[in-house]
Parts: C-alpha cells; structure tokens; sequence
C-alpha cells in the first residue's frame, strides 16, 4: 500500500504529459498576470538569473535535508553547517581561489555532519537536541574563527576579505536573441524567452556544478544498490540490519553527505552570491531546506519544486516587491480553480476551503498595493506549516526518520 | 552501597560534562595562544563583581522561566522549540496592551502578565494541534512557527500601525507602558533587581507541586513515559500533549515579563532571541528539575555576563557561545553514556540474583 502511494506520487511527478501541462498552465497563467498587471520584472531574464541565485543554497540544503531523513535520520543542523560553509568557503576562497573555497565549504559542511552522525548514530543522543547544538557551535565556531583570521587581512570581526569571482558564461548568439524577444511582451512566447534568456546569459560555472547535486541524488538514491539501502535504513532499520545492511555505516555516510551538501550551499552564499563572509547571511536558509524537503515530499524532484519556489519569492522581494503583489494572481486563480473542481465532484468542503482561500486573497490582493517583505520573509515557513495542516494525509516521509535506533534493540 | 553507587553515577554525567567542556576550550585558548587558566580566572572575577551579579540574577529569571517552559514539554517529550516565537509575540503583545490601556496598578499588571501567557499558550497551541490532529512533528512546526513570528512583529512594529519611531533611541518600539503597570525593582549591590524573581520562584513552586503532587502532573508524566500506556489505563492522552504544549507555551509568554514591567517598559527589537535554544539547554542541563534548572540558568547568565570583559583581554568572547554549545553535547552525552552504564549493571545485578533459579529450571529441563 505504502509502496503503491510512493509509486503513484512518484509516476505524477515524473510523468512527462502531466508535467508538461501542469508547467504550461503555469506559464500561461503568469503570462496572462504579468499582461494584465503591466509589471514585466516578473519573466525578465534578470529575475530568472536571481531565481537560480536564490534557488541554490535552499536546493543544497534541502538535499541535504533529503539525504539524512531518507537514512533516517533528522538534520535539524544543517543551518549550522550551512555557516560552516559559508565561513570556511570564504577564508579557503580568499586564500586559494573561488573554487576550492567551494570544495572547503563541503568539507566544512560534512565535518558538522559527521558530528552529528557520532553523536546521534553512535552515542544515539536526540537527534534535535545535537542537531541544535550543531547550529549554536556552528554559529560560534564561525564567529570565533572570523575573529581570529580576518583581523589584518583586509576583514573585520563579522566579515571576510574579498573572494575573487568565478566566471560566468553565456551561450552566444542565443542568449541576445532570447532577450531580444523577451523585451517585445508578446504574450507566453516572450515569458518563456525572457526564462530562458536568464538560464543561459551570466550563468556562474558554479551554479551549473552544484545543480548537478540533484540528478546526482535522485540516481543515487533511486538507481543504486546503496540508495536502495539507506532508503531501507529510513524506512526500516530493525529489518534493514537483519537482511545485512550496516545501518550505523549507511546512516554516517548518508549525515556526511548531507552536510557536505549543506556545507555547498553555504560555500556558494559566500563565494559566490555576496563574494566573502557575512555574519548572518544564511538567514534561516538551512531551515528553509528543511521546509523544502517537507513541501517536496521527500523526493528529489520535490525538493527541487519547493526550493524554486521559495527562491524565487526570495529573488522578487529583493528585485521588486510589487511582483509578487501581482503573483497574488496566480494563487487566487489556483485556489478558484481547485475549488471549483472540487464542485464537479459534489465535494463541497473542497469548494468552500477553495472559494474562501482565493477569496481571501483577492480582498487581500485589491485593498493593497504591495505584499509587506516581512511576509514574504516567511512565505516559505507559513506554506510549509499549511502543506502540513492540509495535505499531511498526502505526506509520506520516511517511516524511521527521527526514531532513535540501537543495533540489537528493537525500536518501539 | 547501592545507594552510593546510584549517587556516584548521578554525579558522574554533570561533571563529566564540565571537564569535557573546560578541557575542550582550554585547547581552543591554547591554540589561540591565551591561557586557559588565567582566562578562567578573568570570567570568574568579572562575572563575580556585585553590579554585573545583579544583571547576572535579572537575566537568570528570564533564563529560569524558558528552561521551565522547556522542561514541561521535555516531561512529555516534547521538544518546544518555538519558545522563541512564543515568548517574544507574547511580550510584544502584552506592551501593545499595556500601552493601550491605564488601569490601576493592581489590574494593569495582571493584565499585561495575563496576556503574555495567554498570547504564549495560544501561539504553543497551533503546534500543540497540529501534533495532536496530524501527527506533525513539534520541532517542524515551531521552527516555522518562529519566523512566523518574527515577521508578524517586524510587521506590527512599523509606525502607524503599532509601534512608534523615536523615544530614547531610533528603535521601533511600542507605546510606553504608564506608570500603572511597572514593576518596582530591589536595589541592591549597586544594581536594581526586578521582582518579577519572585514570580519566577511561584513558578518554579508550582512546577513541581503540580508535577510531582496531582493528578493531572501524574498523567502528564504517565502520559510522557509511554503515551500508548497512559491511554490503555484512560488518561486522554492526546489531550494531555496538546495541554503539555500550550502549557509550555504560557510559561514561555512569561519570559520576557521581568524584563519589560522593570525595565524597559515598552517593546523593542532590541529585546533578544534564541531563548528557546537556551531554554532547551537549561533544561537538559539542569534534568528537568526545578533547582537544577535554577543553577544551570544562573551558570549560563555567569558565562554572558563576563564574556565582554574577554573580549577586552584580547581573547575572543565568541569562546562563550561555543563553551555553551559544547556543555550541551557533553551533558546529553554523558547523560546517555551514564543511562547505559547503570543500565548494563542492573541488568548484571538481575542476572546474578537470577542465575541460581535458570540453572534450577535448567537442571530440571535436563532430568
């Protein structure tokens, strides 16, 4: 049955005729606001490049997030090793270079990971307890170190000396010509050209690698002998361990990975996004994978869709605060649009909640101008807290995940 | 001796987590090139000094009355992570209100206190229910809960809606709470010290009255130490965590209550976060124990109180945060380490006592 409901959550993701008409709806729908609404910031190549931007660090972090609770284990510090990362990715990057900042940024990262793995696989300590005292450490350690290695090299307490860039590329010939008919504001076909204009003008070498984390993952977790083992280890571990699987091993591995991600993530913040070391620049990004992961269903693809998503609010509000004003639009119409399927179907609770929500929202959307940044600060906290008040039914994580497990013991 | 023995082992994790911990940061001075001993020395004598004592006690109350929030949940294993949120929404909302209103003192700071823990409970309640009804886990929700919270302040906060640009500093802050509704404070030791302690103390008293001597505290522990149990023998036990959350959540709306009816008397970002980290901390620190907890909270508000004067020693204060980090660690895990030691030798003491019984049955099985 579980299986089953994997499966069939799985088969809608990824079947490609869905997809294609769920995206395409999509697109029409933003068209048509950006149209009627004259603010055209929305499809610019600018806010596609910011959203890839914004998108990466929440994309790493919430892989990480995916890494650990499919072995079964909750990484509640991944904020902390997303500072890690950010810290030893700005100091490795001021002295050797942008990219083995990066590459320190992960070792930082999974160094924390591992940590946590000894005490809450090993020693088996509660997995939040560890996980929040990874974020105080983290917090400390980056502050402690800053103190001691910026001062007198062009740094100060809370920041770092200047990491050199990494590249960009643009593909030649088609990105001009994309943005050219991006500017023409024809309906739908310059939205999607404006789109993809930015996924191919200025595009960071970096972004490109670390986006590669996500096929990387869904093959390794859905293709592999090893995935197949550590979802076993998340699921079950008592059954796991009895069919062969050395659970501590898979889990140590799985945590290191995890944060070695969240560490990349916290690197590309600092390398990459402000080019050094701010105190505080994560900004709850960690927890924010962590949402991710839970909006995504614990699948790659989902992750993917929440970290879009929450980065491309995050890219709007800092662009222009009206757009997402006018993307109001488009969750009133969702919400309509739900609502009134739900009619066909006799299913009047669904039509209520639906016709209430869009509702709600246009009052909200005709009485103001703008969406308050504080809101959309949270955006991503208060979608996760309502996907899991009203869709926990749909929610399938991990059966084990946070469980404590001993070798020998039989969990409860 | 079996007394003793227990005593020992009780002992044991506390201290074992503190050497830990002071060895651990005696190697990061080194490696900075400070001396541990003298550094040591320095906190002490600075966080010993009568004015900073004062200050220390002050924010011990604060301290005191998250680690309480966090120790009730703790006794139903609830992780409450949200009393940040809870705590800075309910002091928040509890200015708002006493600014807006003026009423006799002797109702004006009931009201303001009332509506602290109210705005606390409510704010516990919404992870209360989605624990209870959707089987979310509390630590999930509250994390979210808590930026909520801190968006819905920022929000609030701006001029014209309810707070106010200017007064003494540039700060947004909320209308200025009238004389009404202060509280004195002692003076003492050059410092003034908040009477709010005193109802950190009822609280304290209470906690483990209600705890340890009714029926509803049995429940809740029956309920926290196997929640399938408490149910099959007709405690509600649903209802229970859902209480247990909301609980926590009004003890935590007290938090920040010293602070503002002695003090500063309106609300301000200026007011700090993190609480619940430090909450949780104490809690564990101190094992959910109403004293113990009362010690550790004094000990951390020690460690914050002197870590300026590192800073004017040239040893960076940043060492606090992770000294405090690493107490965690090492108290969790020597706790867990102790837990398996005392158990292995129980375990050993029923095998001997039983030894001579399984050879009789075995002997028997055999002829």
């Amino acid at each position: 049955m579980k299986n089953s409901l994997a499966n069939r959550l799985w088969k809608i993701i990824t079947s490609p005729s869905r997809m294609m008409l769920t995206v395409g709806a999509v697109i029409i729908m933003i068209s048509l606001v950006r149209q009627y609404t004259g603010i055209s910031d929305i499809t610019s190549p600018g806010a596609a490049g910011a959203t890839i931007r914004f998108t990466i660090p929440i994309l790493m972090a919430g892989l990480g997030g995916l890494w650990a609770e499919r072995s079964g284990v909750i990484n509640i510090g991944l904020e902390g090793m997303m500072i890690l990362g950010t810290w030893f990715g700005a100091w490795f990057g001021f002295l050797y270079g942008p990219w083995v900042g990066i590459f320190a940024g992960a070792i930082g990262g999974a160094l924390a990971g591992i940590l946590h793995a000894i005490l809450t696989v090993r020693i088996g300590i509660d997995q939040a307890v560890s996980g929040l005292a990874i974020n105080l450490l983290g917090m400390g350690t980056a502050r402690f170190l800053s103190g001691v290695f910026f001062l007198g090299k062009g740094g100060d307490i809370n920041i770092s000396p200047q990491v050199n860039s990494i590249g960009t590329f643009t593909v030649p010939g088609l990105s001009p010509f994309l943005t050219e008919i991006g500017s023409k504001h024809i309906l739908v076909i310059s939205d999607v050209a404006g789109v993809c204009a930015g996924f191919i003008t200025k595009i960071n070498w970096a972004s490109l690698v670390l986006i590669l984390a996500l096929p990387l993952t869904a093959w390794i977790l859905w293709k592999t002998r090893f995935g197949l083992r550590m979802r076993f280890c998340g699921e079950n571990p008592v059954a796991a361990e009895s069919l062969g699987v050395n659970v501590y091993r898979t889990r140590y591995i799985a945590l290191a990975v995890s944060g070695a991600l969240a560490g990349l993530g916290g690197a590309y913040i600092s390398v990459i996004s402000t080019g050094n070391y701010l105190e505080g620049q994560t900004a709850g990004r960690g927890y924010i994978g962590l949402a991710a992961v839970i909006f995504g269903n614990w699948t790659p693809a989902g992750v993917l869709a929440g970290s879009v998503l929450f980065g491309l609010t995050d890219a709007l509000r800092v662009r222009q605060s009206t757009s997402v004003h006018a993307l109001l639009l488009v969750v009133i119409t969702l919400a309509l649009a739900y609502g009134v399927s739900k009619l066909r179907k006799k299913d009047w609770k669904g039509f209520i909640i639906g016709v209430v929500i869009g509702g709600v929202v246009l009052a909200y959307y005709l009485i103001n101008k703008v969406v308050p940044d504080e809101f959309v600060t949270f955006f991503p906290n208060l979608t996760t807290i309502l996907v899991l008040a009203f869709l926990s039914q749909r929610l399938r994580p991990p059966a084990m995940a946070g469980a404590p497990y001993r070798k020998g013991e039989e969990s409860s | 001796m079996k007394r003793l023995n227990r005593f020992f082992w009780a002992l044991a994790a506390p201290i074992a987590a503190v050497v830990f911990t002071l060895i651990f940061v005696s190697i990061i001075l080194l490696m900075k090139g400070a001396s541990p001993l003298s550094t040591f020395q320095l906190i002490a004598s600075y966080g010993s000094q009568p004015e900073n004592l004062v200050a220390e006690l002050n924010q011990t109350v604060a301290y005191y009355l998250a680690g309480v929030a966090a120790a009730i949940g703790f006794r139903m294993l609830l992780f409450n992570i949200g009393i940040d949120g809870q705590y800075r929404l309910a002091v928040f909302i509890a200015a708002v209100v006493g600014g807006a209103t003026n009423l006799p003192a002797f109702l004006e700071v009931p009201l303001i206190v009332i509506t602290g823990v109210v705005v606390g409970a409510l704010w516990a309640s919404i992870a209360g229910y989605l624990k209870v009804k959707r089987n979310i886990s509390e630590v999930i929700s509250n994390i979210m809960l808590n930026t909520i919270a801190s968006g819905l302040i920022i929000y609030l906060l701006q001029p014209g809606r309810l707070g106010l640009k200017g007064g003494l500093s540039d700060n947004l802050a909320t209308p200025m709470i009238p004389k009404s509704g202060w509280m004195p404070s002692f003076h003492i030791m050059g410092g003034e010290l908040y009477s709010f302690a005193f109802v950190a103390i009822a609280v304290g008293v209470l906690y483990w009255v209600v705890l340890n001597k009714s029926v509803f505290g049995f429940n809740l522990r029956a309920t926290g130490m196997s929640f399938r149990a408490a149910r099959a023998s007709g405690v509600n036990a649903p209802r229970m965590v859902f209480i247990t959350m909301a609980l926590s959540g009004a003890i935590a709306g007290l938090t920040g209550m010293g602070e503002l009816l002695s003090h500063t008397h309106t609300y301000s970002l200026a007011f700090p976060t993190g609480y619940a980290l430090t909450g949780l901390a104490l809690a564990l620190l101190g094992r959910s124990n109403p004293v113990g907890i009362a010690i550790a909270a004094f000990f951390w508000a020690f460690l914050e109180q002197a870590a300026p004067a590192l800073d004017l020693n040239g040893v960076p204060k940043e060492i606090v945060m992770m000294m405090q980090g690493t107490v965690i660690l090492a108290t969790v895990t020597s706790y867990e380490i102790v837990k398996r030691i005392t158990r292995r030798q129980q375990q050993r003491l029923v095998g001997a006592a039983e030894a001579p019984r399984v050879d009789a049955v075995a002997k028997g099985v055999k002829s």
